[in-house]
């Protein structure tokens, strides 16, 4: 074929109008010629003989009249061996050999290979004259800690190849060819171990699609036990700034039980990946005795990067959390903050002269929002393993209102709702996750019911103390009183979880179950208290004792000292279950 | 190649179009007109069409009027002799200085590559106990000062500006008044900070374009001293105005507006200029300190709200104190762990009092009944007013720590302060125990 090629008719921003020869299609890249740089773009609107390209570098210097070469490819990423502890920009740039080639700054027009040229040790899983069909597995290789399989590229037609010739088990450069394959009609191709797939297409090389069921454990107690996250689900955290958005994201990605985590940070701070970026190599991941970074892979296309990339990286991201599923493996996709993802299809769109819709955010974007979800999911794949990619993301609200089109449309579509709220944050109660508010369509990892009755004091005791500020405490009955100082029970010493201590920063199951159950007996009690001072001495104690225990370590011999020293605190005063926690306990 | 065009198709607000071949996009041009000479930028080409905003303004820029295009994008001359001098926000003197045209630097230049970012490791001491002791800067931070119109923030800026332990301050000034332009040319030459000082000013009743240049004129010489070795610390006031001239040149280029009128990529532009704070490992460091100013007090305008999500933290400055609630340096755990062994204990302590302190009061002005507790959080909470948050305080954080435990001796017992015993211990002062 020969190369399609355009000339600049006009730059506005960061979009570029080009009239082409030939044919061009929506989302192909193109090159624009710049003396002898070459700025990436990508096709997002033709009319007639004029394609409109957003460019994903800086525009200074582009004249009209400047020749544009068209690749006939979509904007694809590479995928293959290596992928794991790299950092990318959100075009799969390495941004580590970037900046062993440039230096301090990103000069643009440079493009390096995403995946780095390095050997492996190769194991055929296929012999000659089997028939393969595109994802299936041809060969294996080491990864870090995983099993990376070899695959028979996605792209390909979807039906039976034969393997004409398989290299034996050896070491092969990623980019040797180790396979040849052929269709019915005798079409040759050669595999490597790299190939390349369209980030804006889902990789759909699976069986079936299952119902998210099996809970995601981040090891922080006001999710897994309330807010539960599953397998294959997604949710969204939406705050104002300042709320914790992006500690919540660092605790889930450095806690979370999954295979691989991947970090899309897309239009926010470079400091906070920095952070990332130079803590994960140095801890170790208790699951697996390697660094976190082996599980770990980061898009980074920070505020003060090209926007245009910036829209693409979600997808980069989600497109390699896909290529890993297809691996039998649990990928979580932290994508912050979807709202700059969000806000550059906006700036797009407006340099497109479209018709806006609700503060000027395209008409599409909850239609985009809600497919960008949707890639998320747990399957089963031809070889029956299940793999699943669970995503989410946060959303930067503008002025912490969540009225606005993003958090909406974004809450269509999301199974968990993690609302962060100001008056928490300002309140220093971390994570500052308003347990009123927020909501999970997931099983949680505890007892429904236990979890119903627990919720239920907390919006009890939220009602009372809002009471209290207008009658003060003196016209607040006992009963009231109590259960007002049970939520807050509850929140201090349940919900509220310090990321900073060494070991209250991570709750495993086991623990969760063993705290709640005796937070729940509490909880349940009527209790033997006459006057609002000694229900608040009492409480202040048992909170205090809560508060050490959370402290202490599983295997501490202080666990049990300190659990046992809160129930007979508790039986001190203990008169019976109330009716309903009673029916909750007979029943277990 | 120089081409001179004779011919202006438009005129809208700042904008004027001409009709021209070969242009770049970026590219500067010089207008000239029956009221002078101005230099203009090209901001989107359309076949022909070169649409360029003028510097000065179109004001009296007729349609027979000459444009040449000059084929460089805005550059600005770097060197030490731009020590001590003022300019215009196009970077033409202010000051009756000579014109400075040698070693010229682009503006608005690519950003830095996140792998090369260091954790950021260096305290700024302003001598504010509020800033020092509460929440510290550091050296790479960006952070704005929130603020409404009255409010003495410019004071707080120059204070910052002669105190901070910095090689070099670099005043990005944006729809000043001229009192206010006066007020800081006058307090840094007082203080002798002015020869290591360049102004970038644009003053309220300057050509708006020129406002817009600021951020980009005054970073990019800021990036350069940066990268050879010297701790710049910019100051821009006020990042609103900035904002605004966004809005207006967006409206006349007939974008679609987002927010209030804001055009779209207000949060990318905003973003561009903060992120350029950076910390060079081997070389100097890059601190943006700016002033925000809400309209209307309120911090859900598209312009404060934008600049939180992008900077690292803010202070707020309300009543002529810097508010010791949502005031917030995001960076401040980098380095008050190895300052004094009491810093940190100290600063939430302290606040804690402080947030008890505000619902004792609201008890009080409720009638409800006042406990004892709740009168020596009242007096705790006017001391630390008085002799803490007050502006003109200035003492080194190793003085206002020794203030914090005298005020809470001078208030408290030990064990009432929720701090850990041994700290308490340590610090108390011994006369008051």
């Amino acid at each position: 074929m020969a190369k399609k090629g355009g000339r600049v008719t006009g730059i506005n921003g960061n979009m570029v109008t080009v009239e082409f020869d030939g044919d061009v299609s929506q989302n192909e890249v193109g090159f624009i010629l710049l003396g002898d740089q070459r700025l990436k773009s990508e096709v997002i609107r033709i009319s007639g003989k004029i394609a409109s390209l957003q460019v994903f570098e800086m525009t200074g210097g582009i004249s009209v009249g400047d020749e544009v070469e068209f690749s006939g490819l979509m904007l694809s990423v590479e995928l293959g061996p290596g992928l794991l502890t790299q950092i990318y920009d959100g075009l799969q740039n390495p941004l580590p050999e970037l900046a062993i080639e440039c230096g301090f700054f990103l000069q643009r027009g440079v493009y390096l290979n995403p995946i780095p040229d390095k050997s492996w040790e190769f194991t055929p899983r296929v012999k000659v004259g089997d028939s393969v069909f595109p994802a299936d597995t041809v060969g294996t290789v080491p990864e870090g800690i995983f099993t990376h399989r070899i695959m028979v590229p996605f792209y390909l037609a979807p039906s039976a190849w034969t393997v004409e010739s398989i290299k034996p088990a050896g070491t092969y450069a990623v980019r040797d060819e180790i396979a040849v394959i052929k269709d019915s009609k005798g079409n040759k191709q050669s595999l490597s171990m790299v190939f390349p797939w369209p980030i804006k297409r889902p990789i759909t090389q699976y069986l079936e699609r299952l119902q998210p069921k099996e809970p995601l454990v981040t090891q922080i107690r006001i999710i897994d036990t309330f807010l539960p996250v599953a397998k294959g689900g997604t949710y969204c955290i939406p705050g104002p700034f300042g709320a914790g958005k992006t500690v919540l994201q660092h605790m889930t990605s450095r806690n979370a039980d999954v295979d691989i985590v991947i970090i899309a940070a897309c239009g926010e701070r470079a400091g906070e990946v920095v952070e990332t970026l130079k803590e994960f190599p140095e801890l170790i991941d208790p699951k697996t005795g390697k660094t976190l970074m082996e599980r770990t892979i980061i898009i980074c296309n920070t505020s003060s990067m090209p926007v245009a990339a910036r829209e693409a990286s979600v997808y980069t991201a989600v497109t390699i959390a896909e290529y890993y599923r297809q691996m039998g493996l649990d990928i979580l996709l932290l994508a912050d903050s979807t709202s700059r993802w969000a806000q550059a299809m906006r700036e797009m769109s407006g340099r497109l002269e479209e018709i806006p819709g609700e503060e000027a955010f395209p008409a599409y974007l909850e239609s985009v929002i809600a497919s960008f979800y949707e890639r998320a999911g747990v399957v089963t794949l031809r070889d029956g393993s299940k793999g699943s990619v669970t995503i989410g993301g946060t959303v930067s609200p503008a002025g912490g209102n969540f009225e606005e089109p993003v958090t909406q449309a974004t809450l269509k579509v999301v199974g968990a709702f993690h609302g962060l709220s100001r008056e928490r944050s300002d309140a220093r109660k971390y994570p500052a996750i308003d347990p009123l508010e927020s909501w999970s369509k997931y099983p949680s990892v505890i007892d429904m019911a236990k979890v119903d009755y627990a919720r239920s004091i907390l919006f009890d005791g939220h009602e009372v103390s809002q009471m209290m500020k207008v009658v003060g405490e003196e016209g607040t009955s006992v009963e009231d009183y109590i259960i007002y100082l049970k939520g807050e029970l509850l929140d201090q010493v349940y919900l509220q979880q310090n990321s900073f201590d060494d070991v209250d920063f991570a709750a495993p199951i086991e623990r969760q179950q063993v705290v709640f159950d005796v937070l729940f007996k509490i909880l349940g009690a009527k209790l033997q208290i006459e006057d609002k001072k000694t229900a608040r001495s009492t409480i202040n104690e048992i909170r205090q004792k809560f508060v050490d225990w959370n402290s202490v370590a599983r295997n501490d011999e202080r666990f049990e000292m300190y659990k046992n020293e809160i129930e007979e605190l508790v039986g001190g005063q203990f008169v019976e279950y109330e009716g309903k926690a009673a029916k909750i306990l007979q029943v277990k | 190649m120089q081409k001179v065009y004779t011919k202006i198709d438009s005129i809208a607000g700042n904008v004027i179009t001409v009709r021209a071949s070969g242009i770049r996009n970026g590219d500067l041009a010089m207008v000239t007109s029956a009221h002078g000479e101005s230099l203009a930028n090209v901001i989107k080409l359309d076949r022909e069409e070169v649409s360029l905003q003028v510097f000065s303004g179109a004001r009296g820029i007729s349609t027979g009027d000459k444009v040449r295009f000059l084929g460089v994008p805005m550059r600005i001359s770097y060197s030490d002799d731009l020590l001590g001098r003022i300019f215009t926000g196009s970077g033409k003197p202010r000051d009756n200085g000579p014109e400075l045209t040698e070693n010229l630097i682009e503006i608005g230049g690519p950003a830095v590559n996140p792998a090369k970012r260091i954790i950021p490791r260096n305290m700024i001491r302003t001598g504010i106990p509020m800033i020092d002791v509460f929440n510290t800067l550091v050296e790479s931070q960006k952070l704005p000062i929130f603020s409404v119109s009255g409010e003495p923030y410019n004071e707080v800026l120059a204070r910052i500006a002669m105190q901070a332990e910095v090689d070099l301050i670099i005043l990005g000034g944006m729809g000043l008044k001229f009192d206010d332009y006066l007020y800081f040319k006058n307090t840094l030459e007082k203080s002798g900070a002015m020869s290591r000082t360049i102004f970038f000013v644009h003053t309220a009743s300057d050509p708006t374009v020129e406002c817009l240049l600021v951020p980009d004129i005054s970073l990019a010489v800021a990036e350069r001293f940066a990268l050879d070795g010297k701790k710049v610390l910019v100051l821009l006031s006020d990042m609103t105005n900035f904002a605004d001239a966004l809005k207006e040149i967006a409206i006349t280029m007939e974008q679609v507006p987002s927010n209030r009128g804001y055009p779209g990529d207000l949060y990318s532009s905003l973003a561009a200029r903060y992120e350029k704070a950076v910390d060079f490992e081997g070389a100097g460091s890059l601190t943006i300190l700016a002033v925000t100013t809400m309209p209307g007090d309120d911090v859900t305008h598209p312009v404060p709200d934008n600049t939180g999500y992008i900077t690292e933290g803010q202070f707020y400055l309300r009543h002529s104190r810097i508010e010791p609630f949502g005031s917030l340096s995001r960076l401040k755990q980098q380095v008050n762990s190895d300052t004094r062994d009491d810093h940190r204990a100290l600063m939430d302590g302290m606040i804690k009092l402080y947030a008890a302190y505000t619902e004792a009061l609201e008890k009080k002005s409720m009638g409800f009944q006042m406990s004892e507790w709740d009168d020596k959080l009242i007096k705790y909470g006017e001391m630390f007013e008085n002799r803490l948050m007050d502006l003109s305080v200035n003492i080194p954080l190793e003085e206002a720590l020794d203030l914090g435990w005298e005020i809470l001796a001078a208030c408290f017992e030990p064990k009432e302060t929720g701090m850990r015993s041994e700290l308490v211990l340590k610090h108390w002062p011994k006369e008051a125990s």
